[in-house]
């Protein structure tokens, strides 16, 4: 017989599996829940992209693409970087279209870890980054940020992890579970820190385009100390209600990008074709189509804020993606506690914040990519709960 | 008049008036008064819901029926046009360009009622000069609402 321990990697092997999937897998099993629970859009991928998808199908452009990306694709993203974000990258050296923002994180921490490398996380933040970084042999260095300072990362709190072993900034902003973002003098401190360091950032902006109350999304590489040493990460998933399609991209200084796309080519070959025809639509004509998926997002946000407050559990303003991170800590229950039972008690699935690194204790994660109809729901019943277990 | 509040009420004429103050950051009084005006002058004709008829058994039908019309001088289709609205069986009535005049949805109990509706009301009338029935067999979407497709939703409870 086989002894399978002994074929696995055993790094790989020690990494521990999400905590969370136990609950997972109960709710996603429980008959009649009402969740806000998903971390994706719950609006189809606008009828245009789709479209331009089938067509390219029907043409039959169906063979492997560059592996950069198709070139028509690598210069939209350009264009619209430039149009949207005054970030300006070489379509042809700077840009490699990936599948999704997962690959393209994965890639950024592999050709960058040594054994022993340090790379700092900021928690509560989504669950890759960490793992990842032990698969490469590397070490995580947690910045558990706080609610009071609005789940921002610090000057403070960085010069504190920085070591001599110190590789890379992991900034992901706005932030999934938080609903924090950084603004222009938020990453401009850190820039002060970082400015002459070997350190570079790695800034995982998947939710850029959901920013609310007229605050626009800005970039690390937007700050001039921080410019060429980040790499930004984004993807058609969140902002283009695009997750099944997998496509994202990673754009930086070429040294880095090259290396990236050396490890793409053998692991990956290209990104997905008959996506990257649909995101070329995405990019050049879906202006309005994001406009409105925003401003109905907005909606939901508000109401979603609103609510808990009302009930009692604080809730900061979230100023990006779509979630609400309110406290429970007034319950006097752990976060994995108060989302156990409102499970069974109420049938209402929430992510309890642990989740997304220890300090998520005291919060859970409420998404509002649902309904207003399906969120008032939801809330009325964790309404319900609170006043049973008073 | 207030195109936020349209804009919301078009796309949800139920949305509370809580939730409009919160999406346009004006007053819950604010909010109220501001309908009521557009209610009073007219802008905001009605509240309707979309109902899918088709899936009940005892559903109603309906029919288009394109009208050719002879204009009254002076009057233009304005006073045929006026009279034909008057009916409980019209929906909706539209002049067209094109090879016909007026377009008309009727909608009855059954195909008869809508055909006799037809015959004994509308062609009867002076100044039309023909009519062509088309039966709506089904309804795909209405009111930008996809009747035909109620996808349930395919997420899962929770992901990260």
């Amino acid at each position: 017989m086989i002894d399978y321990t002994k074929i696995l990697n055993s790094t790989i092997c020690d990494v521990r599996w999400s905590g969370i999937r136990k609950f997972f897998d109960i709710a996603n099993t429980m008959e009649g829940v009402i969740s806000l629970g998903v971390g994706e859009p719950d609006f189809p991928t606008p009828w245009k992209i789709r479209n331009c998808a089938i067509n390219s199908l029907q043409k039959g452009k169906t063979r492997y693409s560059s592996n950069w990306g198709l070139e028509a694709l690598r210069q939209e993203i350009a264009n619209y970087l430039d149009r949207k974000y005054d970030l300006k990258y070489c379509p042809k050296s700077e840009i490699l279209v990936t599948v999704g923002g997962s690959e393209a994180i994965d890639a950024c921490i592999r050709v960058i870890t040594d054994p022993g490398d340090e790379i700092i996380i900021p928690q509560p933040s989504y669950v890759c980054y960490e793992p990842i970084t032990r698969v490469c042999g590397g070490v995580p260095v947690i910045i558990n940020t706080k609610a009071e300072n609005d789940f921002k990362v610090t000057a403070k709190e960085l010069i504190e992890k920085i070591t001599p072993k110190t590789k890379a900034l992991i900034l992901p902003y706005p932030c999934n579970p938080t609903g924090a973002i950084m603004e222009r003098e938020d990453l401009e401190a850190l820039g002060e820190v970082l400015k002459d360091t070997n350190i570079l950032v790695i800034s995982d902006e998947i939710y850029s385009e959901l920013t609310f109350g007229g605050k626009n999304h800005v970039s690390p590489a937007n700050i001039e100390t921080l410019k060429d040493r980040t790499v930004v990460i984004n993807g058609f998933s969140k902002s283009f209600s695009m997750t099944g399609w997998r496509l994202g991209f990673i754009c930086g200084p070429e040294p880095i990008i090259s290396q990236i796309t050396k490890l793409h080519q053998f692991a990956i070959m290209c990104a997905p074709t008959t996506s990257q025809y649909a995101a070329v639509e995405a990019l050049k004509n879906c202006d309005e189509e994001v406009r409105e998926m925003m401003e109905e997002y907005d909606i939901r946000r508000k109401i979603m804020v609103k609510g808990f407050n009302e009930m009692g559990l604080t809730c900061r303003e979230p100023k990006g993606a779509f979630y609400a991170f309110p406290s429970i800590e007034s319950t006097g229950m752990t976060s994995d506690e108060f989302c156990e039972k409102l499970l069974y008690a109420k049938k209402v699935a929430i992510v309890p914040g642990t989740a997304f690194g220890d300090s998520g204790e005291g919060f859970v994660r409420a998404s509002y990519c649902y309904s207003t109809s399906h969120i008032k729901e939801a809330l009325s019943r964790i309404k319900e709960f609170l006043d049973e277990i008073k | 008049m207030n195109k936020e509040i349209l804009k919301l009420l078009a796309k949800d004429a139920r949305m509370s008036v809580g939730d409009i103050a919160l999406a346009t950051d004006l007053s819950e009084e604010e909010v109220k008064a501001e309908i009521f005006n557009m209610e009073e002058n007219g802008l905001i004709r009605g509240y309707k819901t979309v109902i899918d008829w088709e899936s009940i058994d005892s559903a109603s039908v309906s029919a288009i029926i394109e009208l050719k019309v002879t204009p009254k001088a002076g009057y233009g289709f304005e006073e045929i046009a006026e009279r034909i609205t008057k009916y409980p069986e019209v929906e909706s009535c539209y002049l067209m360009s094109g090879v016909y005049d007026l377009n008309v949805v009727v909608r009855g109990k059954s195909f008869q009622e809508v055909a006799q509706f037809v015959a004994k009301e509308l062609s009867t009338i002076e100044s039309v000069t023909s009519t062509a029935t088309h039966f709506v067999l089904r309804r795909y979407k209405d009111f930008n609402v996809e009747l035909a497709n109620n996808e349930p939703d395919e997420r899962g409870t929770v992901s990260l």
